[in-house]
Formats: structure tokens, C-alpha cells, sequence
């Protein structure tokens, strides 16, 4: 009977060969490959990169079919190894202003310099399940095809930023060093570089949740949607022996800014504040969320009293990360029979101490 | 057991060594106090002992034994997990045997055999701060560590003895370390709080998903927190292990059957094989032995 809690290594051995036959599934079925993930399941695969904080759409379908696609797992297995990566170079910030768009709208503006562009969203789609997709072979009608606009497509921020109606967003200090939470721990109160870097990593339901709190009046931000824009950026490092800005590679990103009413403080002119989301790939629902959250955590800075779970940041910080979060809650599963067997005395010793009193 | 290639000696890069060994120095001069660190990712899940694994990672050597225990058994799923990671990555010797280990990770047990001067014990943190429970704030616990504003910690235990007639807590029961910091010792039974008093091994602690090391270098004062009235006791049982008949050792309880029947045997399963060897045999007799193996 105590063969059950102390498997031995044999029994870890046999249980990780179950979970590949598992994972295999029924043989007669044709094995999934990365490039059918990669491409047919590419949400998931930017879900994966944005978590996992690795862009590589390869590595990330690769996670998805060993966690047999469950992304938190998949997760968990980019970041494993994005741990053991050299750090090479620094790269330039990127410049979401200049991104090839794929998808741009506003909720704010009717129309605006660069244009409306809907781009391949489920929006405004009727969730009606597809039975034509159940059998493969039907190729969907040539989607039209336009060339890009290649007009300017300036962020709204920027234009509003023009008249003074929303705050200045400007770093503290320029030429200060991004901070790395995957080398430096996360130190309270922390700055928004770092908010912003634990909130990309972020698990997406949590604050998906989060930020839905604050649209309910847990720490209401009033937010406006400025923009969301997807598309590709470049990414530029200036190599230390050339002294100049070179192209290594472009990213898909997603980016959303938030507008949000604000009277501010008294002292000053009332003005429009932020909110910033930005993910790997296309993943909307992420990058809103995200910018709604951040908004809410900056309310010290705004002179807002925080009130509401949203904008508390070491209640936030700390628990967006569901590789840590995932861990933790289970690992409870593990053996804890010293501490229940503690628990247990505890127990007896006072049901006893209390049955003697009883009787007396 | 093959050694992986492609991987640095012990998993980790040499740099994030450095950086943990410099943590881990700061925390020997600082008994109890929690240092911050960079915490990496590693390959096994937060909670299943990632700080003790870098902390076992930092500080071994080709020439180290390294024994694995969790629950006090080498024998447990997750202590053989891990000492399968190091035979891996650092192709080290590893043992059973308490005596003959140099360096010994641990979840939730110290061994019952008392370790010597030159060995090192690596406790596995889940939760590195013992105010936690009083305070869920981070910017608030250390300001009271820094202020030695411990009398929370007090209230608590007094509030157990108001409610319970005792106080309440059976593992991960706080300790004040050098007279300075209160200090959580992982969730020990608090049966082996008097083993960390001036133990004569080295003793260090790592939170990985916390990012916290802390340390309490050999024979440092380790107290466990209590009321002259209500003196610190640890756990006792009626019953000796049925398997070796140790009447001093940390038993865990073996549910034998459904209607209630249960046995005890010894927690720490190198230290039951011990006595068993030299001749020592519980109540339970080799039926029971041929029970548990």
C-alpha cells in the first residue's frame, strides 16, 4: 500500500511513456505537423510567443504539440528554454508608427490619417459553427486582395498629443536600461517599464478578468479604445563595431492604446490619459486587456486613489505570471503527508484536550 | 545513468552561478535575512523545487554526493525527479545514505541522523516569508523585518492559545535566527526546528518562484518563536515506527485498511533502513517491512 505515494523511477519512466502514447493518439490518424500548428492554429502559436516571451513561431508550435495544446504547458516549455538563450544585443525600440498594417481601427475617430482597415478579424462574424470546415478539402474563395495604402498611418495619441489633449508619454529616462524580469526579480513599487513587461508576459485570462473589473466600476478607468493596430514592425540593433542601426528581422505585433477620460488633478488642464497593450502575433483580446490593466495600475501616478483589485499592484504583478501561477497551484499534488501528519496530531491533541473537558 | 550533453555542468550557465553564489554569501552574512535574486526559469515547474534546485545547481561540484529527499524518503516521486536532474546534468555521485551525502536537498524534512560540519542542507521554499500569513504585502513585510516589528508574530500564537488552549501550528512554524529576523523554515515539522539550532552543516534556502535565497550558517542560534508559559513542544506519538521501532524519529501515519486500522513508520526511510540494518525491528515485524516495500 506505500507503494503507491513512493513510485520509484520506474513508475516515472512508464507514466511519461503513457503521456506519448497519449499524445500520439490513435496512430491511424495522421500525425499533426509544426507547419499544420503553425499555420492553421497561428492564434494559439501567438498566444504561446506572447506568454512564453519567445518569438519563434516554430519553437511555439513545437510547445503547442508536445503539451498535446494546452497552451499554459506549451507556455511553460518556450519560457523553459528561452531561459537558456544567450542574450546577444539589445535591439532599438521598435517603431509601431511605422508597421506594415495588416489591421488598424479606432473606436474614437470616424475616420483619421492611414484610414480604417478591418483586416482578417472574427469581429462582427456570426458564431455559427461552420460545417464545411469539418470536411478538409474545401478551400475558402480567394480572399481580395489591395495593395497597401502606404500613406503614414500615424498613432491617434500622437494627433491628439498635438493639441495638448492627452498626456505626454515620455520616459523618465531615455537612456535608462529596460529592466529584465527574467534576470532581475520584480522589486514594489515598481516603475511602468517593468509593470508593462510582467503585463506582456501576463496570463491573458487573468487579465482579460482584470480588465473587465475595472469596465464593471472596480477601478473604472473609462477607457476609449485610440487604436488597435496589427501588423509588421522591424527590428533594428546597431551592432557595437558599426556604430549604425541594421535590420535583423520584422515581428508581428499587436498594439493597442487606450484613450481614457480623466479630469486629473486640479492644478493642471484636464486632459486624456493612457493605457498600452502590445503582443506577439495577433492577439487582440491580449493587447486590450493588457492596456486596460495598465491604465488602472497607473493611478498612483495620476493621483487616483486605488481602491479596486485592478489597481493594486502587487496583487496584479504578482499573480499575472500563469507559469508561476500554474506551478504553484499544483503543486500541492505532491506528497505533503509530513505536514498533514502534523496537522493530524494537531487535530487529535485538541479533540482530545476538548472531549476531557467536556467530560469534567 | 547517461549525462545530457548540451547542457553547462549542473544546468546552469557559470554567470547565473555567480549571481546566486553572490546571493547565497550575502544571506550567510545576514542569518535569516531573505535575499532577493534573479530567479530563472527552469525546467521544472515552480512549486516542485526550482529555488533549491538552483541553490543544489550553484553550489555543487564534480566531487559532491548529493542525496535527494522529499517528505524524508529518497524514494518519493519528486526526490527521484530531481536526483534524476542532477545525475543528468552534473553526472555527480549520488547516495541514500545521510553520512555519505556532501550536500542534501530537502522538501519539508531535515534527516533524523544529525548532520556534520562540511555537509550542506538545501531546503526547497515555497513561501520564503514567515509574515506572509499576517501580511500579504511584500512592501509591508519588509519594512517590519527592517524595523523588527515582530509582535504580529506573537498575537498570532497568542490568538492559537486563546482559541485552541495551544498554539496551532504544527509545520513551517517561525523561528528568530541569530536574535535578529524571523524566519520561515519551510514547512518542516516543527519536530526538526530544534535540529537547525546550531547545527553544525550549513543550511540554505531557496524561494525560485519567490526569487529569494536565505541562509543560517553552522552552530547559529535558531529559536522557535514561543511564550514562557507556553513553551515551544514539538509533536509526539504513542505509537514507535512499526517497521524499525525508533521511538524518536518523525512517523508518518500508513492507513492499513478501512475500517480505522492504521501503522507508523518512520518518515525518514534512510534512517529506518539504518536501524533495521543493525539489527533494530518494530512492533510491525518483518510482515510489516514486507508491507512497505
Amino acid at each position: 500500500m506505500y507503494v503507491a505515494v513512493k513510485g520509484g523511477e520506474k513508475a516515472i519512466e512508464n507514466a511519461h511513456r503513457l503521456l506519448a502514447e497519449d499524445r500520439r493518439g490513435d496512430p491511424s490518424v495522421p500525425e499533426v505537423t509544426l507547419d499544420q500548428i503553425s499555420e492553421q492554429l497561428s492564434l494559439a502559436v501567438d498566444r504561446v510567443m506572447t506568454e512564453g516571451a519567445l518569438y519563434d513561431r516554430g519553437l511555439a508550435a513545437l510547445a503547442v504539440k508536445q503539451a498535446r495544446g494546452d497552451l499554459i504547458e506549451a507556455i511553460f516549455l518556450l519560457r523553459a528554454y528561452r531561459t537558456t538563450l544567450p542574450r546577444l544585443a539589445v535591439t532599438e525600440p521598435v517603431d509601431t508608427a511605422a508597421m506594415h498594417i495588416h489591421r488598424r481601427i479606432s473606436a474614437t475617430f470616424k475616420d483619421l490619417p492611414g484610414g480604417q482597415v478591418l483586416g482578417p478579424t472574427f469581429d462582427y462574424t456570426h458564431r455559427l459553427l461552420d460545417f464545411d470546415l469539418a470536411d478538409p478539402g474545401n478551400a475558402p474563395p480567394g480572399a481580395p486582395s489591395a495593395e497597401p495604402r502606404g500613406d503614414p498611418v500615424p498613432h491617434v495619441t500622437g494627433v491628439l498629443g498635438h493639441g495638448g489633449l492627452i498626456e505626454r508619454e515620455a520616459a523618465d529616462d531615455p537612456d535608462a536600461a529596460v529592466p529584465d524580469l527574467t534576470r532581475e526579480p520584480l522589486a514594489f513599487p515598481a516603475d511602468r517599464p517593468a509593470r508593462l513587461q510582467n503585463l506582456a508576459r501576463g496570463d491573458e485570462g487573468f487579465l482579460l478578468a482584470l480588465g473587465y473589473s475595472t469596465q464593471r466600476g472596480f477601478g473604472s478607468t473609462h477607457p476609449f479604445i485610440g487604436e488597435i493596430r496589427m501588423g509588421e514592425v522591424a527590428v533594428e540593433i546597431v551592432p557595437e563595431d558599426l556604430g549604425f542601426a541594421v535590420e535583423v528581422g520584422d515581428l508581428l505585433l499587436t498594439e493597442c492604446e487606450t484613450v481614457n477620460q480623466s479630469k486629473g488633478p486640479r492644478t493642471e488642464a484636464p486632459k486624456f490619459t493612457r493605457g498600452y497593450g502590445l503582443a506577439f502575433g495577433y492577439a487582440e483580446r491580449k493587447a486590450m486587456a493588457m492596456a486596460l490593466v495598465d491604465r488602472a495600475l497607473r493611478c498612483r501616478d495620476l493621483g487616483e486613489e486605488p481602491k479596486a483589485p485592478a489597481q493594486d499592484e502587487e496583487f496584479v504583478l504578482s499573480h499575472a505570471d500563469n507559469v508561476e501561477a500554474s506551478g504553484f497551484v499544483q503543486h500541492i499534488k505532491l506528497p505533503h503527508y509530513v505536514d498533514f501528519q502534523g496537522e493530524l496530531d494537531l487535530i487529535r491533541r485538541l479533540r482530545a484536550e476538548r472531549d476531557a473537558e467536556v467530560a469534567q | 545513468m547517461s549525462v545530457v550533453t548540451g547542457y553547462n555542468f549542473a544546468y546552469l550557465d557559470e554567470q547565473t552561478k555567480r549571481m546566486i553564489r553572490r546571493a547565497l554569501l550575502k544571506a550567510v552574512a545576514v542569518p535569516g535575512y531573505q535575499v532577493p535574486f534573479g530567479s530563472r526559469e527552469m525546467p521544472l515547474p515552480y512549486g516542485w523545487g526550482t529555488g533549491g534546485i538552483q541553490v543544489t545547481a550553484s553550489v555543487i561540484g564534480p566531487d559532491d554526493v548529493l542525496k535527494v529527499i522529499d517528505q524524508g524518503a529518497d524514494d518519493t516521486t519528486n526526490a527521484v525527479s530531481i536526483r534524476r536532474f542532477f545525475a543528468r546534468v552534473a553526472g555527480v555521485a549520488t547516495t541514500e545514505r545521510t553520512p555519505e551525502a556532501t550536500l542534501i536537498q530537502t522538501r519539508h524534512r531535515i534527516p533524523e541522523t544529525p548532520l556534520r560540519a562540511g555537509q550542506i542542507l538545501v531546503y526547497q521554499v515555497p513561501i520564503p516569508e514567515p509574515l506572509r500569513w499576517v501580511e500579504p504585502r511584500e512592501t509591508e513585510t519588509r519594512k517590519m523585518h527592517a524595523l523588527i516589528e515582530y509582535g504580529v508574530m506573537h498575537v498570532k500564537l497568542y490568538e492559537d492559545i486563546t482559541r485552541h488552549g495551544r498554539i496551532a501550528t504544527s509545520y513551517d512554524y517561525p523561528v528568530l535566527v541569530n536574535d535578529r529576523y524571523v524566519m520561515a523554515p519551510s514547512p518542516i515539522p516543527k519536530f526538526d526546528n530544534p535540529k537547525m539550532h546550531r547545527m553544525p552543516a550549513l543550511q540554505l534556502f531557496g524561494a525560485g518562484r519567490e526569487k529569494r535565497l536565505y541562509a543560517v550558517p553552522p552552530y547559529t542560534k535558531v529559536e522557535s518563536l514561543d511564550f514562557e508559559d507556553h513553551p515551544f513542544e514539538v509533536q509526539r506519538w504513542d505509537d514507535v515506527c512499526a517497521l524499525c521501532g525508533a521511538a524518536d524519529s518523525y512517523l508518518d501515519e500508513v492507513i492499513v485498511d478501512d475500517r480505522g486500522g492504521r501503522m507508523y513508520v518512520c518518515s525518514d526511510s534512510d534512517y529506518c533502513r539504518e536501524r533495521r540494518e543493525a539489527g533494530h525491528l518494530g512492533p510491525g515485524g518483518p510482515a510489516g517491512l514486507e508491507a512497505a516495500e
